[in-house]
């Protein structure tokens, strides 16, 4: 048989379902074992109400401890409407009262047997909760015969098909007072709760579960205002679906470093820095981004009061009281000494699971490393971003860093589970402090490698544009008296281009008059030059004239006509 | 046979010293065994003078819760007061005649005049 065919009763109980595969064994018993005060009753009763109200299966509760009416009204302030269900028949409470009796011989547990199937058959049962058996140890004097007779219980409801839990106080080295685990042994699930850090945090583990495949982790459950809640956090595989949607940072110029458009959807972004540099206005931005937008966001605010943090953001133009209202925005304030870090991670797992927002900040989240050791606190960050991860939610987690480090170096290394790291840093220079912002990381996207200086004004968050120029960076005043030394001298410079290229212009001028004036002057030699030709060509023909007239005087002969014509070359 | 009904038993006692119920489940070894022993008791200590009220919780199984039945076979001294439960097929005899406090009521029967044994005892 493969191990998912087990037919599995599911608890309704959020977290142990997903934890055992489905549910408890069918038709089989599971023992449910603990020390006092840890939870045992109340998750049985959770099983039956669960089980009437969601998949249709009436329950038996047998209870050996507690008076109905307390277990009722207990439950009721739960939300549990145990009287509706008692009136509809879909729950049955038989308060087995164990009297002190003598014992003279042999005897068995039929009555509560006749009891247990007269309660089965007035609701019509498919689920029973014996709590607790220790009592039947301890009220008969022989615990061979109990246990015997605890065997035949199981054995009688099994054949009918019913699931039973029965619950169990912890004894010493075992598990239960008597052993029980050994013969109750389809499911046992232990619960404990343990304090650590003046924190006490109950705890959940599946010690055995025959013939189905269950997470063998502790896993650590809650008592909240609706029930109890296990919180199988290390279980959810971080195959979230991924999103190629950007949502704004609420800083237009960090949304511009940020391949223009700011964080991916669903991805978790690091804000870091020291102390007073901004952290928080970095994150209050980004939650008011989001509630204008319409979407839920989730606060935690793990320092700071909220009624201190909305009028701080006022300051720079962030009024997140309205959205408030608008029950947009959900501030949860817890401190960091109130719980064990477990408790933490459930008291927001429910805290997501109740609100369903879409955005959720942990404003600072390093706080709560240092009631631990670094290894947990970790572990829990990572449990925190799987979980939101998985429901695609933008997480934007603060993370605050001593003054003594490295200001990019975050006590706890968790770089690699964050998307975006966006790193504010802290300057130092004459005499001043400037702010500074950097994208140290952002996956998937072009991001600016460029520092920007961050400025917290009445008019909200900006970024300005370090001077970057051969005195290396500058920011603040530094800048500013950098850019006002450098305008000037452009401004020189651009006097003394202007100069020259008058300069040059007038140049031009004298030389084109320089060029005309020769031309003039080459022109009217031209004319006096052509004029002399004339004149000589004149007086050579005056010559030739006159030279025919000789020989025809002289009566030469033809020979004459072979004087030269031209003048010129007699020169 | 006596286990099968839910009326008393025995002939009816005005005013018995003793008042008992017994609960059994149907006709087991112990309940048989309880019946048989209670009775035999019963008859020999305290003839006229008690009432005993057998109960099959097979049949009357309501009866269980109403009477807070665990433990089977189980007697309830009704009276005289206190109310006192004793679990088992009550086989030790003396065990059993020392929890009822029996010793006691022989005690204050032979005390009373002779009459009221023969004023209460119905042939």
């Amino acid at each position: 048989m493969s191990l998912s065919e087990l037919p599995k009763c599911p608890t309704g109980i959020a977290g142990l379902d997903a934890i055992t595969g489905g549910g408890l064994p069918q038709g089989r018993s599971t023992l449910l074992c603990g020390g006092t005060g840890v939870g045992k009753t109340l998750l049985g009763l959770e099983f039956l109400v669960h089980g009437a109200n969601q998949y249709g299966e009436a329950g038996v509760f047998i209870t050996l401890e507690e008076d109905d009416l307390e277990l009722i009204s207990n439950a009721d302030s739960l939300g549990f409407d145990i009287g509706g269900l008692l009136k509809s028949n879909r729950l049955e409470i038989d308060h087995v009262v164990l009297e002190r009796s003598e014992i003279t011989g042999a005897y068995d547990l039929d009555g509560l047997f006749i009891r247990l199937d007269l309660a089965l058959v007035k609701v019509n049962a498919k689920r029973i909760v014996l709590d607790s058996v220790d009592m039947l140890f301890m009220s008969f004097p022989s615990p061979v015969l109990i246990r015997e007779e605890i065997r035949r219980l199981l054995r009688w409801i099994k054949k009918r098909g019913i699931t039973v839990v029965i619950t169990s106080a912890g004894g010493g080295q075992n598990l239960t007072r008597d052993g029980m685990e050994e013969y109750v042994s389809d499911c046992v699930i232990a619960l404990d709760n343990r304090i650590a850090q003046q924190c006490t945090t109950r705890f959940l583990r599946i010690v055995k579960y025959r013939g189905s495949a269950h997470g063998s982790n502790e896993y650590p459950f809650l008592i909240g205002p609706t029930g109890i809640s296990v919180l199988p956090i290390t279980l959810l595989e971080t195959k979230a679906p991924v999103s190629t949607e950007h949502i704004s940072s609420g800083i237009h110029r960090l949304d511009t470093m940020l391949d223009g458009k700011g964080y991916y959807r669903g991805s978790t972004i690091m804000v870091s820095g020291p102390p007073g540099s901004g952290k928080t206005s970095v994150a209050s931005k980004f939650a008011e981004a989001a509630c204008a937008r319409g979407e839920r966001c989730l606060y935690f605010l793990l320092e700071e009061s909220a009624e201190q943090m909305t009028r701080n953001m006022q300051s720079i133009r962030c009024d997140l009281q309205p959205y408030v209202e608008l029950g947009l925005l959900r501030f949860v304030e817890t401190r960091m000494y109130q719980y064990g870090i477990e408790e933490h991670l459930a008291r927001f797992h429910q805290s997501i699971v109740d609100f369903t927002p879409s955005v959720a900040v942990f404003d600072p989240l390093s706080v709560l490393h240092h009631m631990e050791d670094k290894g947990e606190f970790r572990t829990l960050v990572v449990r925190v971003v799987n979980f939101l991860k998985a429901r695609q939610i933008t997480t934007l987690l603060t993370v605050g860093i001593g003054r003594g480090n490295h200001p990019l170096t975050p006590d706890v290394c968790l770089s690699s589970s964050i998307d975006s790291w966006v790193a504010l840093l802290d300057v130092e220079a004459n005499g001043e402090r400037t702010r500074l912002l950097q994208i140290m990381k952002s996956r998937g996207m072009a991001h600016s490698n460029q520092l920007r200086e961050f400025k917290l004004t009445g008019n909200g968050i900006e970024l300005i544009d370090v001077y970057t120029g051969r005195s290396g960076v500058l920011t603040g005043t530094a800048r500013v008296a950098q850019e006002a030394e450098e305008s000037a001298l452009r401004e020189a410079k651009d006097i003394e281009a202007s100069c020259r290229a008058r300069n040059l212009a007038t140049r031009l001028k004298r030389k084109n008059a320089q060029i005309a004036a020769l031309e003039a002057a080459f022109a009217a030699e031209e004319v006096e030059h052509e004029h002399l030709i004339i004149l000589d060509q004149m007086r050579t023909l005056e010559w030739i004239h006159s030279s025919q007239q000789m020989a025809k005087a002289r009566e030469a002969d033809s020979e004459v006509a072979a004087v030269p014509a031209n003048p010129t070359n007699a020169d | 046979m006596e286990t099968d009904d839910s009326a008393p038993t025995d002939p009816q006692v005005a005013a018995p010293l003793m008042v008992l119920h017994l609960y059994v489940a149907g006709s087991s070894t112990k309940s048989m065994s309880a019946v048989g022993n209670i009775r035999r008791i019963c008859e020999h200590y305290l003839k006229g003078h008690y009432q005993l009220e057998v109960l099959d919780l097979y049949r009357q199984p309501e009866r269980a819760k109403v009477d807070n039945i665990v433990a089977l076979p189980t007697l309830v001294k009704l009276l005289p007061l206190p109310e006192q439960r004793i679990i088992g097929d009550l086989a030790d005899t003396k065990l059993v005649c020392a929890l009822l406090g029996i010793e006691d009521l022989i005690r204050q029967l032979a005390m009373t005049p002779a009459s009221p044994l023969h004023h209460t005892h119905q042939p």
